[in-house]
C-alpha cells in the first residue's frame, strides 16, 4: 500500500519535473531564426501556434496527474474502510 | 412459436392501450406542441426557417418516441406485469420482439400527424417523394425504438429511470438521428436527391441490423438478475 | 498485471514521457501546419488509448453479460473510466489544434461528431454506475456495448462521409522523421494506459473487498 504512494508520488515528481524542460521546447524554434532551414516558413507564422500548443500539453499533463491523484485519493480512502472494518471484525471476537 | 410470442405480447399491448388510448393520446398530443414551440421558435422575418425542418421532424420524433417509451414501461411495472412475462415460458427475445413492435405502431402513428404539420408549418415539401421519405422514417424509427425498447426495460426497476432513459439513449441512437436529418435534408432539396437519400437510407438500414442483433442478444441477460 | 511487472513498466513509462518533448521537438516540422501540428504527436495516441480503453471495456462488458463474471465488470468499469479521461485530452487537445490548422474550434463533421457522442456515451456509463441503482453494473455494461460497437463507425466514417478532417490514411505516409517521433508517443500512451488501468482496476476490487465486508459483517 505504502509502496503505491511511493510509486505514485514518484511519478507526479518526475512530470513536475519534465513540464520546465517542455515549457523550454516551443520557443527554440523561433529563437533559431538563423538556423532555420529554407523549407521552413518565417518564424512569424509560428508564433500564434505557441500558446495552443502549449496549452495542449500543459493540459494533458494536468488532467495526468489531476486523475492520478483522484485514484489515490479514492484507493486510500477505500482502503482505510478496509482496515477500519478488519479492526472492526477482529474486536468483536468472531 | 417465436413469431407467435412477439405477436402475442403485441396483441396484448393493443388490447390495453384500446381500452384508453392513453399513450397514443398523450403522445400525439405531445408531439404536435413540441412542433408548435420549434415553430414559434423558429421563425424569421414572421416566416417559419424552412431548412429546419428536416432537423426539426426528427428532434419531435426522439422527444415523442422516449415520451412514448417511458409511458409504456411505466405501465409495465405499475401492473408488474413485466415479471409475469418473464416468467412465461417463451423465448425473452421474442418478448423484446413484441414490445418493439408495440413501440413501431405508437411512433408511426406519431409520425402520421408529425410529418403532415411540419410540412404545413415549415412549408417542406416532405411528399415529393413519398416512398424514399416512408423508407426513411421506418428505418430510423425503428432504430431508434430497437435501443429504446431494450433501455426503457433495463431501466424499470432503477430509481432514477425517468431522466437516464433520456441520457442513456440519445447519445447512442444519434448516428441514427443524424442519417435521418441528412436524408430527410436531401429529399427536400429543390430537385430530391434521391441516390444520396438512399445511401442515407442504406446507413440507417446497417445501423438497424446492427442495433437488433445486439438488443435481441442483450434482452435476457439484462432481464435476469 | 503481474506484481513484478508494475515497477519496471512504471519506470520506463516515466523515462518516456520525460524523453517525449525532446522526441517531438526533434522531429520535423509539417509543412503546412507547421509547429502546431506537432499537437499530433498527443492528440492521437489519446484517441488511439480511448479507443483501446472503449474496445476492453465492451469486451469485458460482453464477457460480464454472458458469464457474470464480476472481476470482467470490474476491468470494464475501469477501462470505462480511463476512456473518458483520455477521450477528454482527446477532445481539448483537438479543437486547440483545429483552431489554428483549420480556424474553428469545432466541426460537425463525421469523426468529430462520432468521438464526441463516444465521449457521451461513456459519462452515461459513469453516470449510471453512480445513480442508477440496482442492476447498474448489468446496465452500463449493454452501455458499454453499445459504445464499442460505435467505435468501427468512428473509424471508418472519415473516409466515408468527405470531410475536413485529416483521413486515416495520413499515419502511414508518415515521413521518417515524424514516423518515429508518432509511435514513440503512441508506446508511451499505450505504456501510460496499462499503468492507469491497473490504479483504477485496483480500486475497483478494493471496493469489491469493502462491500464483501460491509456484507460479512455481523448486524
Amino acid at each position: 500500500m505504502t509502496m503505491l504512494k511511493q510509486t505514485i508520488t514518484i511519478f507526479v515528481s518526475i512530470f513536475l519535473l519534465a513540464m520546465p524542460l517542455l515549457a523550454m521546447q516551443p520557443p527554440t524554434g523561433a529563437a533559431q531564426e538563423g538556423f532555420v532551414p529554407i523549407d521552413q516558413l518565417p518564424p512569424s507564422e509560428q508564433l500564434p501556434a505557441a500558446p495552443l500548443l502549449i496549452t495542449a500539453y500543459a493540459f494533458v499533463w494536468v488532467l495526468l496527474m489531476v486523475y492520478l491523484w483522484s485514484i489515490a485519493k479514492r484507493l486510500g480512502k477505500v482502503e482505510t474502510e478496509i482496515q477500519s472494518l478488519q479492526r472492526r471484525s477482529a474486536g468483536s471476537g468472531r | 412459436m417465436f413469431l407467435r410470442v412477439a405477436l402475442l405480447v403485441l396483441k396484448k399491448d393493443v388490447a390495453i392501450e384500446a381500452k384508453s388510448f392513453e399513450i397514443i393520446t398523450t403522445t400525439l398530443f405531445f408531439a404536435a406542441s413540441c412542433i408548435l414551440v420549434f415553430s414559434f421558435a423558429f421563425v424569421k422575418e414572421g416566416a417559419p426557417v424552412q431548412d429546419a425542418a428536416s432537423g426539426i421532424l426528427w428532434i419531435a420524433i426522439a422527444f415523442s418516441g422516449t415520451l412514448a417509451l417511458g409511458r409504456t414501461f411505466e405501465r409495465e411495472r405499475y401492473g408488474e406485469t413485466l415479471r409475469a412475462l418473464l416468467l412465461a415460458p417463451a423465448p425473452r427475445p421474442a418478448i423484446y420482439v413484441g414490445k418493439l413492435l408495440g413501440m413501431v405502431f405508437v411512433m408511426v402513428t406519431t409520425e402520421v400527424l408529425l410529418v403532415p404539420m411540419v410540412a404545413l408549418l415549415f412549408q417542406a415539401p416532405l411528399f415529393s417523394r413519398p416512398l424514399l421519405l416512408v423508407a426513411l422514417l421506418l428505418a430510423g424509427t425503428i432504430g431508434f425504438a430497437s435501443v429504446g425498447t431494450l433501455f426503457a426495460a433495463m431501466l424499470v426497476r432503477a430509481r432514477t429511470r425517468d431522466i437516464m432513459l433520456p441520457i442513456l439513449l440519445y447519445p447512442v441512437t444519434v448516428p441514427v438521428m443524424i442519417a435521418g436529418v441528412q436524408g430527410t435534408s436531401a429529399l427536400l432539396m429543390s430537385t430530391p436527391d434521391e441516390a444520396l437519400a438512399t445511401m442515407w437510407i442504406g446507413i440507417v438500414t446497417s445501423f438497424d441490423v446492427v442495433f437488433i442483433t445486439f438488443c435481441l442478444w442483450l434482452f435476457e441477460p439484462l432481464m435476469t438478475e | 498485471m503481474k506484481g513484478q511487472y508494475f515497477l519496471p513498466l512504471f519506470a520506463l513509462t516515466t523515462a518516456m514521457f520525460a524523453a517525449a518533448p525532446f522526441v517531438i521537438a526533434n522531429a520535423p516540422y509539417e509543412s503546412t501546419m507547421l509547429l502546431v501540428q506537432k499537437i499530433f504527436y498527443f492528440h492521437v495516441p489519446s484517441w488511439f488509448v480511448m479507443f483501446s480503453a472503449i474496445f476492453i471495456s465492451g469486451i469485458y462488458s460482453v464477457i460480464y453479460l454472458v458469464k457474470g463474471d464480476r472481476k470482467a465488470d470490474q476491468i470494464a468499469a475501469a477501462a470505462a473510466e480511463i476512456a473518458v479521461i483520455f477521450g477528454v485530452m482527446g477532445l481539448v487537445t483537438g479543437p486547440l489544434w483545429g483552431r489554428k490548422a483549420w480556424g474553428v474550434w469545432w466541426q460537425w463533421d463525421a469523426k468529430l461528431t462520432m468521438a464526441l457522442l463516444l465521449e457521451m456515451i461513456f459519462l452515461g456509463y459513469q453516470l449510471v454506475r453512480r445513480y442508477g441503482g440496482p442492476g447498474s453494473d448489468k446496465m452500463s455494461a449493454a452501455l458499454a456495448v453499445f459504445g464499442m460497437v460505435n467505435v468501427p463507425f468512428v473509424y471508418w466514417s472519415v473516409n466515408i462521409w468527405r470531410t475536413v478532417h485529416p483521413k486515416t490514411s495520413v499515419v502511414p505516409t508518415l515521413g521518417p522523421g515524424m514516423f518515429g517521433a508518432f509511435w514513440f508517443s503512441v508506446l508511451s500512451f499505450m505504456l501510460l494506459f496499462s499503468l492507469l488501468l491497473t490504479l483504477r482496476l485496483r480500486l475497483e476490487r478494493q471496493r469489491a473487498v469493502l462491500d464483501e465486508l460491509y456484507l460479512a459483517e455481523e448486524p
